[in-house]
């Protein structure tokens, strides 16, 4: 953390953190340094995510590496005074690394997010201080394009977006691709529901990517560099913008790149947030000017790419990964990780589980270890039920998955997929049909609408599911949910498409007694699926004193005084006001 | 029907066909357990098909005389298994590699293709039987060959505002996504009125900003309506008002055929393409109760006289050194065209001929001229024209055509129409006597029929401006130098030691490419030819469809000039009909009266769309 401060303080700048805090801390805090006159030698840094959302907001003051948890505005005065004024720590905040509900960074391993929240995103002295530009400098002066390829190659990295496409072999085939000019393409697309890896890193260490894309232009034969980051991520862009800038002026960027003649420039465009976009050959479509629909591989973007020529397209983990190999070595990189899948994952652990937020760990970890180690376990001690992974393209993986070694493979074997690094843990009061149906819901939301069995089929797969969670299922709903989704997935034009159905299969495969309770039992195992509640009122308990009909909302309950009331099940919301507000007891829900 | 193969087998002489596959670089593949030879860097789906195997597709087209495929990959029908690939594959977009196992009936694929068919039919309207193109629909068809009996996937169904233009109607309800409409209107004619907009169910092709057809850079040429599988985009329907004037007993009702109609309308009836039914088209006429059947061929020969005299006029004063003189001269038959440069090259609009079309001269004349030998009120007569043409039934809606509101050409029928008009009369098209046109506009030369293919208006014009400009007989009419089919041609007539320089672009994206050049002071021409649909009024967007087949379009051009060949008279002024109406009515050529009658003028209709940047 930059040292020109007297202190620095990382305020967290994960949706958690952001959505539980009372103010806009870093605004906040400015404003109250302000007021004590102490913002010369302070600086605020909105920072990324430390993996500890269930105790957010988050500050670390560094350099004394002191952790404030659960920060309210009340709070600032006291880390002000105490703190910044008067070296003392304020101890009530500090977060508990010993018995805190907050997470030791057992088990991470930080290549990707080595620097996130370590440095000043928005400082090039701060990266280049941790080996910064290293890697860049060492290729363009040691190495030719062929062996930096090799030891990408040989590091045994793979695309990080979501195929797990080998990343040496795609700059190889790029590098061969004839071409008068050629275009690295960094993916900053992200659009899982819950996932934030990539902001985290745009965030947390720009610099690190575009060295990584600078040393892939080098490689592949490139002069020009290309962000596709959607511009819903504001402070991402902002920092790239801030870094591109300040690696031109000290020459890390521009013409002549360490006096070797190598020359390298990026720019930014700009996404609206569409998710189809962040399937590659949509991506350059957006970025031309044209609809974000994707087109037939092959041609793959290697051989023609943004504006037909060969372009190489890499996700931004992948590229976060490519200085520290270059910097430790292939052999290095080559030994953590499984034998198909090397180094380490980030995956944004969600749902319920106590200790949620970004994490790093090597590949080859079992989902027990991330969920009962790293995660803490299921909130309130409830039973595991699920874990989906891959985001609306994975599958859910089940209690008999836990003790599965986590790399591209496995998942894909076990009917999931890695995808970008969503990670979902679901537990007993979760309904996974009504799970499946949520997926589905943001598919036909972000479907591009060119191939019709994703246009249509999804549309469909969802009226199914809401037609099952609404208690209206047949039998024969089953089967043609399963043969539509087994279409959809065989006959789609595109990895949306073709993936969009996994999570039904998925539950379809592990959790047929939860669909065939839906449908010929009539009731939602785990209680979630309102329309199979039912709000009665008993006999014995009634005493006819009103309170229920006139609480409730939708004036369902009728009844005269002293006598037995009775709900309209047509009319029922299920909202449970009645049995809340019912002193004696009468209502009861099946 | 559109592969490659099936093209050569028509059009080649079986020695270029034996010569073409032993030069011809082969590869094997196996379909369905059967080994067969076909082209190398062919898709699955042209190979199957020039081995006799359909595989079923929706969306794709393969227009190879317009040098276009069309294959988005979004319909999804064609696909078929490929040994050791872990989806499924498309057939119209996969390249075939040697030793390929590809599998086109296996339950699997069969099950798929049923399965998208029934999804595709989910979110269409089943209105079939009272739907314009039913019988003639794709996507019916489709669905009667695939034995579709039940839709098990029902839902939501997408829906959007009908549109409606004087030419073209679209409901997009019926729209499934094949695209065909964007390909022609952005690849082919590049007009770029359509394209893809929303997204996931909602996402269909609209104007940009789903403004309305009329409100955009549409020229209603029509290949978008002549390609589309359903009744999403169909001609803007005028037979039951036909029907109405027909009926009513206070209207006389005067129709005019244009050229193109005669050598298409038989494809309607069973007829092969390139018959010519001009007697039996006329007959019918007479017996669906048209007072007067006309032909568009004489008004054909008015336009040239006007034409051709004004391109004397200007090559008169540009030799006699005059510098404000534009040329070309564009000739300004074709209304998409002059919907086009009004839109796209406005600057440009001083160099298309002033004259109107012939659609309009007839409709101006018919409704002065003819009226008055008739003795009735220009409101009691309604002129319908038979086009091949959609943009005929926006160029009569156009305000420069009418007087105090009412206009010189009522109805336009398209030649699809007036085939559905005949059936719906009951006529036994096969057993009609031919009839010949009624005079004194059912009078015409051979250059008035060539109108209708591409380069026909310019070599009409030269047979009569060679007579005119150097005062000689001109012996051998045929110019066969300014014929053909391909996309830009260009040619110097010798007019008696001046040399003359002749452009002729088809299809509206070739229009685009010589009228840049010319912009761009590239290409020098003087006197210029452009129609907007590929192969001339042949080809027009009111056509039976020909779905891509140039051998179709061929054969109807053959017919042309056949016909142009079969007639005594075969230059314009030596019409004695038109010879008789300038003595009689307008003078001569440019003459006050025939400004007023026979004479337009152009506007700048280009939209400007701001876009501000941050």
């Amino acid at each position: 953390m930059s040292n020109r401060y007297r202190k620095n303080l990382l305020v967290c700048n994960g949706s958690s953190c952001q959505q539980a805090s009372d103010a806009d801390l870093v605004a906040f805090i400015n404003f109250k340094l302000k007021e004590y006159n102490l913002e010369d030698g302070i600086k605020v840094v909105q920072s990324v995510c430390s993996n500890k959302c269930s105790i957010g907001p988050n500050i670390i003051v560094y350099p004394d590496n002191v952790e404030y948890s659960k920060v309210t505005k009340s709070d600032i005065d006291d880390i002000i005074i105490e703190h910044l004024l008067n070296e003392r720590i304020v101890e009530r905040l500090v977060f508990d690394k010993e018995n805190g509900n907050g997470v030791a960074p057992i088990k991470q391993y930080r290549i990707a997010l080595r620097n996130c929240g370590f440095i000043d995103p928005e400082e090039i002295k701060d990266y280049i201080e941790k080996d910064g530009y290293d890697a860049l400098a060492k290729c363009l002066s040691k190495y030719t394009p062929e062996e930096v390829t090799q030891e990408v190659i040989k590091s045994g990295l793979r695309g990080r977006g979501g195929g797990g496409f080998p990343t040496g072999l795609k700059w190889e085939i790029t590098s061969k691709s004839v071409s008068d000019q050629k275009y690295v393409v960094c993916n900053a697309d992200e659009g899982d529901p819950g996932a934030f890896m990539d902001r985290s890193v745009l965030e947390g260490d720009p610099h690190s990517v575009l060295e990584a894309m600078a040393i892939c232009g080098y490689c592949i034969g490139a002069n020009k560099g290309i962000i596709y980051v959607r511009a819903e991520y504001p402070l991402a862009v902002k920092r790239l913008k801030i870094a591109i800038n300040q690696a031109k002026e000290y020459g890390l960027l521009g013409k002549n790149i360490f006096g070797t003649g190598f020359e390298f420039t990026i720019t930014i465009k700009y996404g609206a947030g569409a998710f189809i976009c962040g399937e590659e050959t949509a991506l350059i479509h957006s970025m031309e000017g044209f609809l974000g629909e994707p087109t037939l591989k092959p041609p793959f973007p290697s051989v023609s790419g943004y504006l037909k020529k060969p372009t190489n397209v890499n996700n931004v983990e992948t590229f976060a990964n490519i200085p520290a190999i270059i910097n430790k070595g292939a052999d290095w990189y080559a030994s953590i990780g499984t034998e198909k899948s090397k180094g380490t994952k980030v995956f944004a652990l969600a749902g319920k589980i106590n200790n949620v937020g970004l994490i790093e760990v090597p590949m080859g970890i079992t989902l027990r270890e991330i969920i009962y180690d790293i995660g803490g376990g299921i909130v309130n001690g409830k039973k595991f039920k699920a874990v989906q992974t891959g985001g609306p393209s994975g599958g859910c993986l089940t209690e008999k998955h836990l003790d599965l070694p986590i790399d591209f493979d496995s998942l894909t074997a076990a009917g999931s997929m890695m995808g970008s690094g969503g990670m979902i843990v679901m537990d007993e009061d979760d309904c996974m049909v009504s799970m499946a149906r949520f997926y589905l819901e943001f598919i036909v939301e972000e479907s591009c609408g060119k191939c019709a069995p994703c246009r249509i089929g999804n549309k469909r797969l969802h009226e199914m599911l809401t037609k099952l969670c609404d208690g209206k299922g047949t039998m024969e709903d089953l089967d043609l949910l399963r043969n539509l989704s087994v279409v959809v997935k065989d006959t789609s034009l595109c990895g949306l498409g073709q993936t969009s159905p996994n999570p039904i299969l998925s539950t379809m495969a592990n959790f047929y007694d939860e669909y065939y309770a839906h449908v010929a039992e009539h009731r939602c195992p785990s209680g979630q699926c309102k329309s199979f509640m039912l709000y009665y009122i008993s006999e014995e308990n009634c005493i006819g004193c009103l309170v229920c009909a006139r609480k409730c909302p939708v004036g369902a309950i009728s009844g005269e005084k002293k006598k037995l009331h009775i709900i309209n099940q047509e009319l029922c919301t299920k909202c449970g006001v009645c049995m809340e507000k019912c002193k004696f007891h009468a209502v009861h829900l099946n | 029907m559109w592969s490659l193969y099936g093209k050569m087998q028509v059009s080649c002489s079986s020695l270029k066909l034996i010569l073409y596959y032993n030069f011809m670089d082969t590869i094997s593949i196996k379909i369905d357990n059967k080994n067969f030879q076909v082209e190398k860097g062919t898709t699955i789906l042209d190979a199957a098909k020039s081995v006799g195997i359909n595989i079923p597709t929706l969306c794709y087209m393969h227009l190879h005389d317009l040098n276009t495929t069309h294959n988005p990959t979004g319909c999804r029908i064609c696909v078929v298994e490929v040994v050791g690939r872990k989806n499924l594959a498309l057939a119209c977009a996969t390249e075939c590699l040697p030793g390929m196992e590809i599998k086109n009936q296996t339950i699997r694929v069969l099950n798929s293709r049923k399965t998208i068919l029934e999804l595709i039919l989910s979110d269409h309207p089943t209105d079939c039987l009272i739907c314009a193109k039913n019988g003639d629909c794709d996507l019916q068809s489709m669905a009667q060959q695939m034995g579709i009996r039940e839709i098990h996937y029902k839902g939501e169904q997408s829906h959007y505002i009908k549109d409606t233009s004087p030419a073209i109607k679209r409901d997009m309800d019926k729209c499934i996504g094949c695209r065909r409409c964007l390909t022609m209107c952005n690849d082919v004619q590049t007009v770029g009125a359509l394209s893809a907009i929303n997204r996931g169910f909602m996402s269909v092709v609209a104007p940009a900003f789903q403004m309305n057809l009329e409100d955009s850079v549409c020229t209603y040429c029509g290949q978008c309506v002549a390609v589309c599988p359903t009744a999403a985009l169909t001609e803007v329907d005028h037979t039951n008002l036909v029907i109405r004037a027909l009926a009513d007993p206070t209207k006389t009702v005067v129709v005019q055929t244009a050229p193109a109609v005669r050598v298409a309308l038989g494809e309607e009836f069973g007829y092969e393409p390139g018959t010519i039914v001009t007697g039996k088209m006329t007959a019918a006429l007479k017996d669906m109760g048209f007072d007067y059947v006309f032909d568009t061929d004489f008004a054909a020969d008015l336009t040239i006289m006007e034409e051709a005299t004004e391109l004397l006029d200007r090559l008169t004063r540009y030799i006699n050194g005059d510098t404000t003189v534009k040329l070309p001269l564009l000739t300004s038959c074709c209304p998409a065209c002059v919907n086009f440069f009004e839109h796209q090259f406005p600057e440009m609009k001083d160099i298309p001929s002033t004259a109107r079309s012939p659609q309009q001269m007839f409709g101006a004349i018919a409704k002065t001229y003819f009226a008055d030998k008739l003795g009735i009120k220009r409101e009691n007569m309604v002129v319908v024209s038979i086009m091949p043409c959609l943009a005929k039934k926006y160029e009569c809606s156009r305000d420069e055509f009418k007087t105090n509101g009412n206009p010189d050409v009522d109805y336009v029928l398209s030649t699809r129409e007036l085939s559905r008009l005949i059936k719906q009369a009951s006529i036994d098209f096969d057993s009609l006597i031919p009839l010949e046109f009624d005079h004194p506009m059912g009078e015409s030369s051979g250059a008035g029929v060539i109108f209708g293919t591409t380069g026909g208006v310019i070599e009409a014009a030269v047979r009569t401006a060679y007579e005119t400009f150097t005062k000689q007989k001109l012996d051998k009419v045929d110019f066969k130098q300014l014929r053909g089919m391909d996309w830009i041609r260009e040619s110097t007539i010798d007019f008696n030691g001046t040399p003359i320089k002749i452009g002729i672009a088809h299809g509206l994206g070739n229009a685009r490419k010589l009228l840049q050049e010319i912009r761009e002071g590239k290409s020098q021409y003087h006197a210029i030819e452009i129609m907007a649909c590929p192969g001339g009024c042949i080809g027009g967007g009111g056509q039976p469809l020909h779905h891509g087949d140039s051998n179709i379009l061929l054969a109807r051009q053959k017919a042309l000039y056949a016909a142009d060949k079969a007639k005594v008279i075969r230059k314009s002024h030596e019409n004695p009909s038109i010879q008789k109406l300038y003595t009689e009515f307008l003078e001569r050529p440019m003459s006050e009266k025939a400004h007023q009658l026979l004479h337009t003028h152009y506007f700048d209709r280009s939209t400007h769309v701001e876009i501000t940047k941050d």
